[in-house]
């Protein structure tokens, strides 16, 4: 769980965001992030609020820790990428 | 595998880089000239570590040990209680997924279920949030487990105007209250500390200044790469070797000195610290986060007579006969070294906190194949 899980920024609306986290999209929310946001911008989700603006030049790198561990061909019951997979979850069920 | 990964795997994955660091530790730890043990507080980082098979590239005279990084683990079984007492006096329960399993004294939440109780899995404070919008006619209670990461997160819909019907029971944990007494206590014998970077990514790595100072040991903040946590390690062996006492962090792409201060101050606007016990290790001063006074009207303990009389068993020891969660959570057993684990205890059926959670040594170990440290198979 002290993972959390990065996504990017698609929509604001006030103090929610729709972000879209490896093609699931969900909306978090932007009490705590330590800086603003904008669009575009990639944040870290930690059971459904975003806790950091992840700096532009941060992103890849980010990005790829996670696609490795949600790359779990052949592993059934990984503990992590089940973890990232929750921690997905925790984001709202946007709203039509 | 796109090029971005292909660039990220020469960078952060590559063989050669991970053989230097393992043999750059080898000699860091001959050099030292004696075994050191060292202690990671996050299950994550034990994920990571069992995952990729790190401790088989580490020196012998190195012991990397898990801490108390699991906070449904250190949860306390007459906390539990408290839970299963509401959920079976009719209120609706809402809590994080591996709480449900959580033994109390005498029962779980998920036996409080199974007997007609209302209890819901949630992976957000925010969830719990709609389920009492949505139920106004019911008592909705958040079971608020989590360090203090976590916290930040309750502390946000503390105060972002709740609905009236949901109130909080906090078992929040404080980590660095752990690590002080891991340190302290006369049977450890921890010289460095690795700490978890995303957490960090809140408190900020200054937070661990003041613990290195008064306890004399590094502590080096490191992110979740195979060769993150390798790196972080060799930096630490470095630190004991020179006898200084310092905070590094190894994860500068997430964590700065000063964290995340707005979250900080939403922790530390709704939250206090107070003494708590954690299971299976001891009261640790400061260890728990409770609501302060002025949120007494959310805090389930001020606002519910709590009577835990019908699901506590006072005699109930702190763990089952055999279980030794405690010492490993201490670092001072391993998983291995538990007469139930992998037997009577396993996640289909856990005896312990830490076969439970997915953050669990016991948990993780077994997932990964049981012994996740080949050096010890010979």
């Amino acid at each position: 769980m002290c993972l959390g899980v990065p996504g990017q920024v698609v929509a604001i609306d006030g103090l929610r965001a729709t972000v879209d986290f490896f093609g699931v999209k969900k909306e978090l929310r932007l009490d705590i992030v330590d800086e603003p946001v904008q669009v575009g911008d990639y944040v870290l989700n930690h059971v459904g609020f975003a806790i950091r603006r992840i700096p532009p030049e941060e992103v890849a790198e980010t990005l790829a820790l996670f696609d490795q561990i949600l790359d779990v061909s052949g592993a059934r019951d990984d503990l992590m990428a089940a973890d990232v997979r929750g921690e997905i979850a925790a984001g709202a069920e946007k709203k039509p | 595998m796109t090029a971005r990964d292909a660039t990220r795997e020469l960078k952060f994955r590559d063989p050669a880089r991970a053989r230097a660091l393992s043999d750059a530790l080898a000699r860091e730890v001959a050099a030292i000239g004696r075994t050191v043990s060292v202690m990671h507080v996050c299950g994550s980082h034990e994920q990571a570590i069992a995952r990729f098979g790190l401790r088989a590239v580490l020196p012998r005279g190195l012991e990397l040990i898990m801490g108390p990084g699991c906070p449904v683990c250190v949860t306390d079984g007459p906390e539990v209680d408290e839970a299963v007492a509401l959920a079976l006096a009719g209120a609706r329960v809402c809590t994080y997924g591996d709480m449900l399993r959580l033994p109390g004294t005498r029962r779980s939440l998920a036996d409080a279920q199974a007997d007609g109780a209302k209890v819901d899995v949630v992976y957000s404070v925010a969830q719990a949030v709609e389920i009492a919008r949505a139920n106004p006619s019911e008592q909705v209670v958040f079971l608020a487990s989590g360090f203090e990461t976590t916290a930040v997160a309750t502390a946000a819909v503390a105060l972002a105007d709740p609905p009236a019907n949901l109130s909080i029971l906090s078992v929040h944990k404080y980590v660095p209250a752990a690590m002080e007494v891991v340190a302290e206590s006369p049977e450890t014998n921890i010289e460095g500390y690795v700490a978890a970077g995303h957490a960090a990514t809140i408190t900020g790595w200054g937070i661990f200044e003041p613990f290195a100072a008064r306890t004399r040991c590094p502590v080096v903040v490191a992110g979740f790469e195979p060769l993150d946590i390798l790196a972080a390690i060799l930096k630490l062996a470095e630190l004991v070797r020179a006898g200084r006492a310092e905070v590094f962090n190894a994860y500068p792409r997430c964590v700065t000195r000063d964290g995340n201060v707005p979250a900080q101050r939403t922790l530390w606007k709704v939250f206090e610290v107070s003494d708590g016990v954690w299971r299976g290790i001891s009261t640790v001063p400061r260890g728990n986060l409770v609501l302060r006074p002025e949120f007494a009207h959310l805090d389930a303990r001020r606002r519910f007579r709590i009577d835990v009389t019908a699901v506590r068993d006072a005699d109930a020891a702190a763990e089952a006969k055999g279980c030794i969660c405690g010492a490993i959570m201490l670092g001072l057993a391993k998983p291995t070294g538990c007469e139930l684990y992998g037997t009577r205890c396993v996640p289909e059926s856990p005896v312990g906190a830490c076969m439970v959670s997915s953050e669990g040594t016991c948990r993780i170990w077994h997932t990964y194949g049981g012994v996740p440290d080949l050096r010890s198979a010979g």
